[in-house]
């Protein structure tokens, strides 16, 4: 009988309606409806969630720690983006 | 539940690997020391890198067998009320196993190799678990000394330089606290209960007392890796000092159950404001660790068994859900 291993998920829960899914951890899982059920018994015991997504670990995409500072340089000299950049001259209000 | 400075049978932390370069190593360090978290996929020293997948898959070890003393109890729980709130923790103690070993796999580990190890007996688990739990006082001083000890331990892992294994280990502790709240439950109730039931309060502690201080590992002039891993910020307390604590906390609790502490040496000084306790017993500790505790072989064996017998489950799993997605794909 082989014993090869079960795909890796990714598991991401939305604690409740109006936040964000955020990711809990993984599990691994036959397939997707185990998955699913695996991770509500993993990272749901207390009622920690409303809404689970898993994605398999493999489909995701991800940037490059190592290419970190290049990836994200563009956004380093634009601090013209922020509201903190203008000086608003006294007495000027509601903005 | 869990751990114990196991770190003792590493091979010696920091082999040269060719490809890291001294800029890179302080570099890394520069980042421990401003407090940054390390992240799965960044750069990390080999050494580094071990150290946590040792002293990670060893604590999710530490969990499954840590399964087994309770589960032994299962279905001799003396009330419906009771057997519900031991099912629920050692559901946690396996979800706890879960989110450990997928905290070691971001290290390139497989979750395969990690069960492979334990199975074979390659790698370790916390030596309390080879212990038995004879009674169902038992129950109620893992929950209070065990868990007790092993939240000493794991809070200061919550800050733990590395990002999965600190999220772990939140998650661990905000479950925790259930734990050893439910074994003190359990004494409070055998301590006001009768003679005989405080006299098993009492023998549990007798027997829990000093494997649960061992848990904390050898004492700091013994201990060969804290050193390192304090500097890199894995560890932030010594074994001495978290064993410290947790007596000082400890003590007072079983005084409330009047308890005796199995320690004729045990001592509150004024001066420092911590107790004085009596010496620990390494040999055992040695004994248990080297694998002749009272349990180790039936810890083992039982593991190895649910494991084979499971085989045969997740054989059909992995063929349904290839038929199914043979189905899907046509």
């Amino acid at each position: 009988m082989s014993d090869k291993e079960w795909p890796l998920y990714e598991v991401f829960i939305r604690s409740k309606s109006g936040l964000s899914h955020r990711h809990a951890g993984s599990i691994h899982a036959a397939d997707d409806q185990m998955a699913l059920d695996a991770a509500r018994d993993t990272y749901t015991r207390r009622n920690e969630g409303v809404s689970i997504w898993v994605v398999r670990s493999s489909q995701i995409v991800a940037s490059d720690p190592a290419e970190t500072a290049a990836f994200f340089e563009p956004a380093e000299d634009k601090i013209y983006r922020h509201p903190t950049f203008y000086d608003m001259p006294d007495g000027v209000e509601n903005l | 539940m869990y751990t114990q400075g196991l770190d003792q049978k590493d091979k010696p932390a920091g082999t040269p690997q060719g490809a890291e370069t001294p800029g890179q190593v302080e570099a890394f360090q520069d980042r421990i020391d401003a407090e940054d978290k390390i992240e799965a996929k960044d750069w990390m020293p080999e050494a580094y890198r071990r150290t946590l997948i040792r002293q990670i898959s060893q604590h999710a070890h530490s969990e499954i067998i840590g399964m087994q003393p309770e589960g032994n109890w299962l279905t001799r729980a003396p009330t419906l009320k009771r057997k519900a709130i031991l099912l629920a923790k050692i559901q946690d103690e396996a979800g706890h196993g879960l989110y450990l070993y997928s905290a070691a796999e971001t290290l390139g580990v497989s979750r395969a190799q990690m069960v492979t190890d334990l199975l074979s007996g390659k790698a370790k688990y916390s030596s309390i678990f080879n212990y038995p739990a004879l009674t169902w006082a038992d129950i109620g001083a893992i929950g209070w000394l065990v868990d007790g000890a092993a939240i000493m331990n794991q809070i200061p892992l919550c800050r733990c330089s590395y990002g999965p294994y600190s999220r772990a280990m939140i998650r661990i502790c905000k479950e925790e606290s259930f734990h050893q709240r439910q074994g003190f439950d359990i004494l409070v109730a055998l301590c006001n209960g009768t003679d005989e039931q405080k006299a098993m309060a009492q023998d549990a502690l007798d027997r829990w007392w000093w494997p649960s201080l061992m848990m904390f590992g050898p004492s700091d002039n013994e201990s060969k890796h804290s050193a390192q891993s304090m500097a890199w910020k894995i560890k932030r307390f010594t074994n001495d000092e978290l064993r410290q604590k947790f007596i000082d906390v400890t003590v007072p609790q079983a005084e409330f159950l009047g308890l005796k502490v199995p320690d004729d040496e045990l001592e509150f000084d004024e001066k420092t404001g911590h107790y004085r306790h009596g010496e620990i017993d390494w040999q055992e500790f040695l004994d248990v660790l080297a694998g002749n505790g009272p349990c180790n072989r039936q810890r083992m064996a039982k593991r190895r068994k649910a494991h084979e017998d499971g085989a045969w489950v997740r054989e059909a799993a992995r063929v349904y859900a290839e038929k199914h997605a043979a189905k899907d794909a046509a």
